[in-house]
């Protein structure tokens, strides 16, 4: 961010800033700065968190490719960056565009209703989906009603389709937010484009294409960084559905920093799998930001 | 935009079928705990609802010192970093100083990052000053957190509001101090509101903090209180679904009240979730 002189705050140079700024940084550097700084030097260690820590180098992040439950997990979190941002996406650009061209009524109402998941506390909607999961849930119900009775099943018990039924409840989790973020783009679509669109004799699926989806390219950069980043960073609803299991089907990094450091007694290992995930999401912020920017100019 | 009665007509019946799948897991949870026990527990009925569950959750699920603790955690953490963020974003929004772009960037870094990557030595670290298993070790770190976003989002509102106005207040010889609570503050109420909302939002909602440093149960914030009702309580679904809706209930009521403040907040302010 090169700023030139003319946009900085304006004012002479004042030391009195540092005071302002002292108490924030205070907490932020003892209690943020500080830990990130130790959780690099612990993944350099053996330690089980009691007795004395020897030198391990960098075997810890060479665990995290060789170990096949760690590579596992971060296989597992690629399956749930398609169910928390791609599907979403898909179906909050068809949703968004529907509102967008048909001025429905109830709008407001509408999306009060469908962004209402974000605000509910995980553990919350982790609970109501492993009820509806269950042998005899909701889900098993309707599948029942609609003749699918051979694919009723507990679904968060079953090897195979724990990770897709954990990851569809983020899909659930994400719609609102993806839906309510390209609807504001394209309430900024000037009328003039879709108005030439319709003379040049384009239907509602040309002009979604020719007009609609290159002028929300920003906010879908902004929905995919929010959306992939909270898939990886997936922990209370793997912990409060299924705890990473059957086996280790649903075990995600997140769980297995918790898993390592605080019940296997495997400190820098679980250390050297925050310090990858943090890497992995630091760079796909920069990079989706990047491309943002770019489109934007 | 004309569109044909019968595309209408499609795009409600889209509309309203998203709509309900939205919904239909906190339904699920509401219609669960105003329902009869499903435990055989008798609970006396009001017009087929049985509220009655909402108090035997209270009382003997202990949601009471669950939610009594989330409230203190919340409301300290609300207070503390949204008046830090104001003052560290006065500084980085319209002061010059030596370092500031630096400091800007260290404060981003919180932002981005997710709270795993900072639990692992937080716990151990607490432990050794003997500060795990209190509430300064739920409360200190998500201030740290909070901070973070809130110089971020103070910052921004500080750099495009005020330039003329510092200026002016300034050539009428008021001091900085009096700049701040006096002139700018009350304009930024708005984006003041917005950060209060948000990180209650988050502060409430948190779960991977508390759960690693609280051991005692009368520590317990309210979603973790649930996490463990959930583990012992496995008879039955009532009283856990009447759990769940105490835990949500505050967020949830502060949403519809102000919920332009979530949308606006989390959409142009929100890398951090």
């Amino acid at each position: 961010m090169a700023q030139r002189k003319s946009a900085g705050p304006p004012g002479e140079p004042r030391r009195v800033a540092y005071l302002y700024l002292l108490p924030a940084f205070l907490v932020y550097a003892a209690f943020l700065l500080y830990p990130l700084v130790r959780s690099i030097q612990i993944s350099l260690y053996d330690w089980n968190g009691n007795t004395l820590a020897t030198w391990a180098g960098l075997d810890n992040y060479a665990e995290v490719v060789t170990d096949p439950a760690l590579r596992s997990s971060f296989g597992h979190a690629l399956v749930l960056v398609f169910f928390y941002a791609v599907l979403p996406l898909v179906i909050g650009l068809g949703l968004a565009s529907i509102l967008n061209r048909a001025r429905v009524r109830g709008l407001a109402f509408f999306r009060t209703v469908i962004f209402l998941p974000q605000v509910v506390a995980m553990v919350v909607i982790g609970v109501a989906w492993r009820r509806m999961y269950a042998p005899d849930g909701s889900v098993n119900d309707l599948l029942r009603a609609v003749g699918l009775d051979s694919l009723a099943r507990g679904w968060l018990g079953d090897y195979a389709a724990a990770l897709p039924a954990v990851g569809f409840i983020g899909t659930w989790f994400e719609i609102g937010l993806v839906t309510v973020l390209l609807l504001a783009g394209m309430g900024q679509i000037s009328g003039e484009l879709y108005e030439a669109a319709r003379l040049d004799g384009a239907g509602p699926v040309r002009e979604f294409f020719a007009v609609t989806l290159p002028s929300v390219r920003g906010e879908m950069a902004v929905a995919l960084t929010l959306t992939v980043i909270a898939a990886l960073r997936t922990f209370d609803l793997v912990y409060i559905t299924t705890r990473g299991g059957p086996g280790l089907s649903t075990s995600v990094p997140s769980f297995e920093v918790y898993n390592r450091a605080f019940q296997q007694g495997r400190v820098g290992s679980a250390a050297a799998v925050a310090v990858v995930l943090t890497l992995i999401i630091f760079l796909i912020s920069v990079g989706i930001t990047r491309v943002a920017d770019r489109d934007s100019r | 935009m004309r569109v044909s009665r019968a595309e209408r007509t499609a795009n409600y019946v889209i509309l309203v079928g998203f709509a309900m799948f939205a919904l239909y897991p906190v339904l699920t949870i509401l219609a669960a705990a105003l329902g009869p026990d499903d435990t055989g527990r008798a609970t006396s009925s009001v017009l087929g609802l049985h509220p009655g569950n909402f108090s035997i959750a209270w009382n003997v699920g202990h949601f009471s010192s669950y939610l009594a603790t989330s409230v203190l955690v919340s409301t300290t953490v609300v207070v503390v970093s949204v008046v830090f963020s104001i003052l560290s974003g006065f500084a980085l929004g319209t002061m010059r100083f030596r370092g500031s772009t630096l400091l800007f960037y260290a404060f981003l870094v919180g932002i981005m990052m997710p709270s795993e990557a900072i639990v692992v030595p937080l716990y151990y670290d607490l432990r050794t000053l003997g500060l795990t298993d209190t509430l300064w070790a739920v409360v200190l770190p998500q201030i740290a957190q909070s901070v973070a976003f809130g110089t971020f989002w103070m910052r921004a509102y500080f750099r495009t509001s005020s330039r003329s106005l510092v200026e002016a207040a300034r050539l009428d010889g008021a001091s900085t101090r009096r700049i701040l609570w006096s002139v700018l503050v009350p304009l930024a109420r708005p984006a003041i509101v917005t950060l209060t909302v948000l990180v209650f939002m988050w502060t409430w909602n948190e779960f991977l903090i508390p759960l690693v440093m609280v051991t005692s149960e009368s520590l317990r914030t309210a979603p973790l209180g649930l996490a463990f009702f959930q583990g012992q309580y496995t008879q039955g679904f009532t009283l856990l679904a009447a759990g769940a809706c105490i835990v949500a209930t505050p967020v949830v009521l502060v949403y519809l009240f102000l919920q332009r403040h979530f949308i606006a907040g989390m959409l142009e302010g929100a890398v951090r979730e």
